[in-house]
């Protein structure tokens, strides 16, 4: 028996060695092992023998089998990579052709910028309120303290509507005070964002634009109060502690005193100047309380109003007013913002303005 | 309002900077706009004597100056032909920046000689035009001296007066508010009265309220010179043209004194002189040369052949003085303000007189501002003054206010001290005896309450003792969006990161586009341009301009969406809230790696679709119905029974076409004021039921009258086991030859879940016969054979 598989092992080893391909290796491992192979026939050989020799015969025999058996399986593994690999390199493509177009949209960045907004003043306790566009007499100009005749009125050139002499296009969000405080009781904590219009059209106005009103109502706020959340929200509207802010005195029929308040410190010089105007505010005037039958001699507090387009501007760097309503793909997609940057305090408030690179 | 330092001057006596004013003024509330300093860029030239001329030795035109610099003599080369020994003119050294060239002046060698310095005529200071010669001083300032000092040009402050402080429109004004400082001293400017020498031949009668007061004078025997050199140059630098002395005298006083007047030529008068109200259709050709219709209700000077003068606003041409003027009637009166600025607004007459009228000037001024002008008329015109003519009285301007010295704490949170409160009113003109304050008659008009005394206190006081305080948030920090706004923030998100570009655009449009939108005809009365002029009933037609404008740009696939308000009518409640969106052009371009595709109706809809899941909106049914701007047979609504939530379509070819728009266009609108509120509060989810059991799906063609819409097929499959079908997908729509005409084929792929157990052949044939079953009874559709 050793004398056979002498003989036939190196003959199959030899073949084992030289298949170049499945097909092949599989026609050996059927010469050998199949049905009728060299090693099926000597296996089958084993029950001739005597007893006395069987043993041992069949061990050797069995080793035989086994290593012919590794040798084939470790053949076909090798086949097998080389053929996948031959396979992997046919169905190369050209990684740097460009993807499948996948265009994501922006968002306007006054829509951005009244949400940076809001989230502040929701941290700070102030709820929301609204009014309409098309706006009374009453509410926007009368019980703001601005009498018919009144030369305030000149301060804010006014849309009228046709047909209805009470009707305007709100020319500032302060009517939004009234109608809260006529319908609800100190205290009063709000802000009101919105459009507003004013008859004006060059490089620096735009018949409409946008604001946003604050009104702090209680018995005891007062213009510390009001110097204090405004510093506040510029610090975390801007990220930066380096606000300085000036109270200028000016004038609002609605407000007594009146200031502008005005911002220096890096932001201002990054622009080159060394204060820029941002807001109008001040203490709400008693007549105005009255209007609304709050009692001044009892109640007292601020409010202020800023234009969100300007500050958008302002903190991301946005040239032209005009351009923020002329809706210019080409603008959009520069200043306008992914619709994955959310603001919030806690990840920042001013996200990756969308193409910014 | 723009005044020059020099005219400040002659009510404020300081020594404070321009700078200084300015910052003083900015911070008391008068807000220096601009200084304009015109000598500032000469600060560095100084002025050098000439000692010695003498003609270049290699050039004729040229001269070789000897010029004393007050510390040492420079040698310079000159061309100017007017320079001559003693002359004292601009010198500019080396290092000096020559503003016409701006450039820098380097020494230099001029034909072989040195050169240190150069000798400048006007235009090269960019002060004026000349250059025929260098600048003559004429000046007894030593050599050395600063160039702007011996030019003496006048610093101009332009101040933004704030329309409350009608007081402040005069340099009287602001010079009293700049002393209660303490900058500097006001200086009063009134004169002694003037006793007149006859009775005047004019009188005056008042028969219209809205004056209370008139003051007149009659001044004969007077010459319309030129007006004297300080007082042309006060008035160019308030920005006035100087005109005649009579003229210039009134502007004058209406600039210096905030005290407007009116001049007439005595000799162009008819008999005397009523103030009344003009009579319906009374016509006045005015001096700003346009001719005006009156109306009852304005006030005007008349004479006995009519209106002279419409009172407050502005002259006639009729009286008005001219060079060959010999006797004149001064008038200087009282008139309401609000009648004034109503005259003004209907006539549309802009002066600076009615500005100052308007805004409320002094009450008490009509006699002491008739006797400064007949002052300046008398010296500088000469003439012989008459009595004054008074008519009616000094309007009752006297005004008391109780003030609880504790208001400026409560309402600025600053303590200032009282007698430091009382100084700064006192200062200001207000007479405080204990708690009683009165105001003073230039503050007449403005000052009326408590707070507004807390103004006049912390204006000049100043804030840098206001305290930062905070004002604590009386709750947590809550979501303060009501549930609409939070739609708002989401239909934007979802919809650009579906790809469209969110835009802002007016909330007005043109009336004419408005007509094929179901105008609602809010028209505005004094629109901006008249193609801005109605509120707009859609957000569609501003979408499709905005498409227009970027096709014209070069990009033709746009996609655009505006979540903003429409307008049904002018009441608050009839403003709702609308999200919309456009796609034009392309939706898949042309790209190796897909084909390219315009876009349609499923695009809309599916941007619908997603808006309205991104609101959390209820499911929606389709209806094939939409406004007449869109696509007749492209288009269609998602409502809730009646309640329409969104329209979406192929904008009408017939729109486009008149916008000029060559792409196709789709678009949808979300109503998102009638999207219901969820009816649950409840946060938690609904527990999530899984099958361990594979699903299996079965594939149906159903052939059908083509007019069957799609979406009852698929509710008719759903509905047969809402359990175990969980899906119902059409993979293929087919018209064609191989159906019979009027038909159409739909296949559909069904996913059958099953939950307890799993189904067997039979289980599974029971429900494919119900699906057909149904199918066939609710649309008449077949299983194809």
């Amino acid at each position: 028996m050793q004398n056979k598989i002498n003989t036939l092992k190196p003959d199959l080893l030899q073949k084992i060695e030289q298949a170049n391909n499945l097909t092949a290796l599989d026609e050996i491992r059927v010469a050998a092992l199949g049905k009728n192979g060299a090693i099926t026939v000597l296996m089958k050989e084993l029950g001739t023998l005597p007893v006395e020799e069987k043993k041992q015969a069949g061990q050797v025999l069995n080793v035989f089998k086994t290593e012919i058996a590794n040798t084939l399986e470790a053949k076909k593994k090798k086949l097998e990579e080389a053929e996948m690999n031959a396979k992997l390199a046919s169905q190369k493509v050209d990684v740097t052709l460009p993807v499948r177009p996948n265009s994501v949209g922006r968002i306007h960045p006054v829509s951005q910028v009244m949400e940076e907004m809001l989230t502040i003043f929701a941290q700070m306790g102030f709820d929301l309120a609204e009014g309409p566009d098309i706006e009374d007499d009453w509410h926007n100009f009368e019980a703001l303290n601005i009498p018919p005749s009144h030369p305030a009125r000149q301060m804010q050139a006014t849309f009228f509507m046709e047909g209805d002499s009470d009707k305007i296009l709100r020319t500032h969000t302060s009517g939004v005070q009234i109608r809260t405080m006529e319908n609800k009781k100190p205290p009063i904590k709000i802000v009101a964002p919105g459009r507003v219009y004013r008859v004006d059209y060059d490089a620096t106005h735009t018949p409409m634009f946008h604001q946003i009103e604050g009104l702090v109502i209680d018995k005891t706020t007062n213009l510390a109060h009001l110097k204090g959340v405004l510093e506040e929200f510029l610090k975390l509207f801007f990220e930066t502690d380096d606000v300085k802010l000036r109270f200028r005195p000016s004038f609002f029929p609605f407000t007594e005193p009146s200031y502008e308040a005005d911002v220096g410190g890096s932001l201002a010089k990054s622009i080159g100047k060394e204060w820029i105007e941002l807001l109008g505010c001040g203490m709400v005037h008693p007549n105005v309380l009255k209007n609304c039958g709050i009692d001044p001699n009892e109640y007292q507090g601020f409010a202020f109003g800023c234009g969100i387009d300007r500050f958008a501007m302002l903190k991301y760097g946005i040239p032209d007013l005009r351009n923020m309503f002329d809706a210019d793909m080409r603008w959009i997609k520069h200043y306008g913002f992914l619709p994955t940057d959310i603001p919030t305090i806690t990840s920042g408030l001013s996200l990756t303005a969308g193409s910014k690179k | 309002m723009k005044l020059s330092l020099t005219w400040l001057k002659k009510y404020l006596e300081t020594n404070a900077t321009p700078n200084e004013i300015a910052d003083k003024l900015t911070s008391i509330g008068l807000e220096v706009e601009e200084i304009i300093n015109p000598t500032e860029q000469l600060k560095d030239f100084i002025i050098g004597e000439i000692k010695n001329v003498e003609k270049h030795p290699n050039a004729d035109k040229l001269n070789l100056l000897q010029v004393w610099t007050g510390k040492e003599m420079l040698q310079i080369v000159c061309g100017a032909p007017n320079c001559y020994v003693g002359m004292k003119s601009v010198l500019a050294l080396p290092g000096v920046l020559i503003p016409k060239y701006n450039e820098k002046l380097e020494k230099g060698k001029i034909r072989g000689i040195e050169s240190q310095g150069m000798m400048c005529a006007e235009d090269e200071l960019c002060i004026g035009e000349d250059h025929t010669g260098i600048i003559d001083l004429k000046t007894d300032l030593p050599a050395g001296t600063s160039v702007a000092e011996a030019l003496k040009s006048d610093v101009v402050f332009d101040v933004n007066v704030t329309p409350n402080r009608g007081d402040c429109f005069g340099v009287k004004g602001i010079a009293r508010d700049l002393s209660a400082t303490g900058i500097g001293s006001y200086i009063s400017n009134d004169v002694e009265p003037i006793t007149g020498s006859f009775k005047s031949p004019i009188s005056v009668q008042i028969t219209d309220q809205n004056c209370p007061q008139f003051v007149g004078r009659y001044i004969k025997g007077v010459k319309n010179v030129e007006s004297p050199d300080w007082m042309k140059e006060s008035l160019i630098a308030a920005g006035l043209r100087p005109i005649s002395a009579l003229v210039d005298i009134t502007n004058y006083l209406n600039i210096g004194e905030c005290r407007p007047l009116h001049v007439f030529d005595a000799d162009k008068l008819t008999g005397n002189i009523t103030v009344r109200s003009a009579k319906n259709g009374e016509k006045l050709d005015a001096l700003d040369d346009k001719s005006y219709t009156l109306s009852e209700g304005m006030t005007v000077i008349a004479d006995e052949a009519g209106a002279q003068s419409i009172a407050g606003v502005m002259g006639g041409v009729p009286t008005c003085c001219s060079k060959d003027t010999v006797n004149v009637f001064l008038e200087s009166a009282y008139f309401e303000p609000i009648s004034i600025a109503k005259t003004g607004r209907i006539l549309n007459a802009e002066s600076d007189s009615r500005q100052r009228f308007e805004r409320g000037i002094d009450p008490a001024s009509c006699i002491m501002g008739n006797e400064i002008a007949t002052r300046l008329i008398l010296d500088i015109c000469g003439g012989e003054a008459s009595e004054l003519v008074i008519a009616g009285q000094e309007p009752n301007w006297k005004r008391e206010i109780e003030f609880d010295w504790n208001q400026v704490k409560r309402l600025t949170g600053m303590d200032i001290p009282q007698e430091k409160m009382v100084s700064i009113l006192e200062k200001l003109g207000f007479k405080v005896n204990g708690n009683t304050l009165s105001v003073p008659s230039w503050r007449s008009n403005d000052v009326s309450c408590s707070a507004d005394i807390v103004e006049e206190i912390v204006r000049i006081n100043g804030l840098e003792e206001l305290p930062t305080l905070t004002l604590r948030a009386n709750k947590l920090p809550t979501s303060i969006l009501l549930p609409r706004q939070k739609r708002e923030v989401a239909v934007r998100r979802a919809l650009a990161s579906r790809g469209l570009n969110q835009v802002m655009t007016w909330s007005f449009m043109d009336s004419k586009l408005a007509a094929k939108f179901d105008s609602k005809g809010i028209k505005i009365a004094n629109p901006i341009a008249s193609d801005l002029d109605e509120m707009r009933p859609s957000l569609i037609p501003n979408l499709l301009i905005a498409v227009k404008h970027n096709q014209d740009r070069g990009i033709q696939d746009v996609q655009l969406f505006e979540v903003g308000p429409e307008f049904y009518s002018t009441k608050p409640t009839e403003q709702r809230l609308v999200a919309a969106g456009i796609r034009a052009g392309d939706f898949t371009t042309k790209h190796w790696a897909q084909t390219e595709r315009v876009v349609d109706v499923f695009d809309a809809k599916a941007d619908a679709l997603a808006a309205l899941e991104s609101m959390d909106a209820p499911q929606t049914q389709v209806f094939v119905k939409a406004p007449s701007w869109y696509h007749p047979g492209r288009s269609g609504s998602l409502c809730l029974g009646k309640n329409v939530l969104a329209y979406f379509g192929e904008i009408h070819p017939a729109i486009l076409k008149d916008l000029g728009i060559k792409t196709p266009v789709v678009g949808f609108e979300i109503y998102i004021d009638n999207i219901p509120q969820a009816k649950t509060k409840s946060k938690t989810q609904k527990p999530l039921k899984l099958s361990n059991l594979m699903p299996l799906t079965r594939d149906f063609a159903f052939v059908m009258d083509k007019h069957v819409e799609a979406a009852k097929v698929l509710s008719a499959i759903r509905s047969v086991d809402k359990e175990k079908i969980t899906d119902a997908v059409i993979f293929d729509v087919y018209v064609g030859d191989k159906l019979p005409a009027g038909k159409k084929q739909l296949a559909v792929k069904v996913t059958i879940q099953p939950m307890d157990k799993t189904l067997t052949d039979q289980d599974i044939e029971i429900l494919s016969t119900q699906i057909i079953n149904l199918v066939k009874k609710n649309t008449g559709a077949e299983l194809r054979a």
